[in-house]
């Protein structure tokens, strides 16, 4: 039998430079419980006295096996473990999820779930971004961002509790539109939000943007050009901030992105700092989309008039045979989903999100795959961070915005 | 223009590596490659069609179908004409391998770790073919269809070898 504790060097020694071997370097262990990998991730590295020679990201601290789960559990019930794998983004996962299953089903989403969908969809990506913010500062040691950015992102968990009764892991949107209809005070809510925020990012420009100190730990840090970018299959701000405007939004609009009217930024140094300032720009841009949506919320209804798919409302059980036997049907044995595989890519905060779908013609998932921005931007980083110091690497990490609940599913 | 890119690139991959349209993908459009093949069309791709992005690598497990078992799709974006395009590629149950992408796109590297970790499809001349999200001890492939999913009786020191005898799913098996 295998000791649990038996490593096999062996296998590793390629990963090492020579002079590691000869005792030239040391080899250090950073991680899988330090607080500023931002979860469980953890690195080895190689140090030359405190500049980094190499660096061995070792992912899977958090692999749930949410994949495998999902082919198991019916198509409606699979949604709810979306949730759980990027855990800052859950409405973004949900929406790719039903995305990929609508395109698979031929479902109609009125424009009002799409309206209300991109709404929620980029107060999360704000959301994703203050907590990108709140504890990148805080690696660089700026500590009260972070309580500020968690101040406002407790206004944000709040609309989201009041739409689904969740703060974080909602499935508030199904396949063919939404849960249940935006409460009357939604509109309030969130118009007192886009109020108080421009403000608010101009307080945290105030704090970081010319601060020597940060200023002096992020740029020409963690540098990456363009080509090698798109070649390590990067995407999101990661990207754009190598002066890539790719933003699946723009390229491959869905649930009516091409009717709203913003800016993709991008920056010219792919250094730390720039993809500080492509996410500042970002959390502007999303506040403008959502200006946008909620001045021409349209009404209607807020899910599919497809009885296959989407249950039936409450109040037709008492009057109509036939929703009865759509509600039964749909509550005991769920819906089939037509053979074929799409692949469908939504912009998540973190980067390119998609969802690799696959159908037999059952009630379950054939295979679910998630093509995950944290899984891939993660593989950049020890092209980041060769040459720099230790201190610096903490800066990187968090400038790729790394969730490993997304990188390890 | 996009779609006259798309049309002209399925018209000369189809034409040149004699290859027929995918009949699962709905979106993007398929093509069903040989294993042989997926490095020239990769490299047709990415060189003459200016497909630069390696988005999605990933495989599908129809057991107990054993010719072919798997199948791996890859998926391309061209950034300056802004489509998409996958790629299918059957692979018989038994000892799954296949060239790797590595050298055309870098970004494949983790992709093919992950699914040597989860399918157990070898690639030949990768870098760093280690397991990826399961333990480095970890026996067995837990995406094939044959793997359960749960259920099992938890191996301790003590009972190790006893359950071990009784275990004879989706086993470690040197490609």
């Amino acid at each position: 039998m295998a000791e649990p504790l038996e490593v096999n060097y062996q296998e590793l020694k390629h990963l090492v430079s020579e002079r590691a071997l000869k005792g030239e370097t040391v080899l250090l262990n950073m991680g899988p419980q330090h607080p500023s990998t931002h979860g469980v991730l953890r690195l080895l590295l190689e140090l030359d006295g405190e500049v980094i020679i190499n660096c061995i990201p070792d992912i899977g601290f958090l692999h749930t096996g949410i994949e495998k789960n999902m082919e198991s559990k019916r198509w409606e019930m699979a949604e709810v473990m979306t949730d759980r794998t990027d855990y800052l983004n859950n409405t973004g996962n949900n929406l790719a999820y039903c995305l990929a299953l609508e395109k698979l089903t031929d479902l109609d989403v009125p424009p009002r779930a799409q309206a209300v969908r991109v709404i929620l969809v980029e107060l999360e990506r704000i959301s994703n971004h203050l907590v990108w913010l709140g504890t990148h500062a805080l690696d660089l040691a700026a500590m009260s961002m972070f309580l500020y950015c968690f101040r406002e992102r407790e206004s944000i968990l709040d609309i989201k509790e009041m739409c689904s009764g969740q703060r974080m892991m909602t499935t508030y949107f199904r396949p063919g539109g939404l849960w249940r209809d935006i409460p009357a005070d939604f509109e309030i809510a969130v118009r007192r939000f886009i109020r108080m925020f421009p403000d608010r990012l101009k307080e945290y420009d105030a704090l970081l943007k010319k601060n020597p100190i940060f200023l002096d730990r992020t740029r020409n840090i963690g540098k990456l050009a363009a080509e090698d970018a798109i070649n390590l299959s990067l995407t999101g701000p990661v990207l754009r901030g190598s002066g890539i405007a790719y933003d699946v939004r723009k390229t491959q609009p869905y649930s009516g992105y091409e009717q709203y009217d913003f800016m993709v930024p991008t920056g010219t140094h792919g250094d730390v700092y720039d993809r500080y300032l492509v996410r500042m720009e970002e959390m502007r841009q999303s506040l403008h989309i959502i200006q946008q949506a909620l001045d021409k919320l349209p009404y209607g209804p807020f899910r599919s008039n497809n009885r296959k798919y989407v249950p039936p409302p409450r109040s037709e059980l008492g009057t109509s045979m036939e929703a009865v036997i759509h509600h039964f049907k749909l509550w005991t044995e769920g819906f089939t989903v037509p053979r074929g595989a799409v692949y469908q890519p939504v912009e998540s905060p973190k980067g390119e999100l998609g969802y690799f779908v696959e159908s037999n013609g059952g009630n379950q998932p054939y295979r679910v795959h998630m093509r995950t921005p944290s899984f891939l931007n993660l593989q950049a980083l020890p092209f980041m961070c060769k040459g720099h110091l230790v201190a610096d690497l903490v800066g990187i990490i968090g400038s790729i915005d790394i969730v490993l609940g997304d990188c390890d599913r | 223009m996009s779609d006259d890119h798309l049309k002209l690139t399925l018209k000369t991959i189809k034409e040149r590596f004699n290859l027929q349209d995918s009949e699962l993908m709905k979106f993007p459009p398929g093509v069903e490659v040989s294993p042989g093949q997926i490095i020239q069309v990769c490299q047709v791709l990415r060189d003459e069609f200016s497909f630069n992005f390696l988005f999605e690598l990933t495989s599908v497990d129809y057991w107990p179908e054993e010719h072919p078992r798997f199948h791996v799709i890859y998926g391309f974006y061209s950034h300056l004409n802004n489509v998409r395009i996958m790629l299918g590629v059957p692979l018989d149950g038994e000892h799954p391998s296949l060239p790797t992408l590595e050298g055309l796109y870098r970004g494949a590297n983790w992709h093919e770790r992950e699914l040597w970790d989860m399918f157990g499809i070898y690639f030949e001349g990768h870098s760093d073919l280690r397991r990826i999200l399961m333990p480095h001890d970890w026996e067995g492939h837990p995406l094939r269809k044959d793997y359960p999913l749960g259920y099992e009786e938890p191996q301790f020191t003590f009972n190790y070898d006893e359950i071990d005898k009784r275990k004879h799913h989706a086993r470690y098996e040197e490609a």
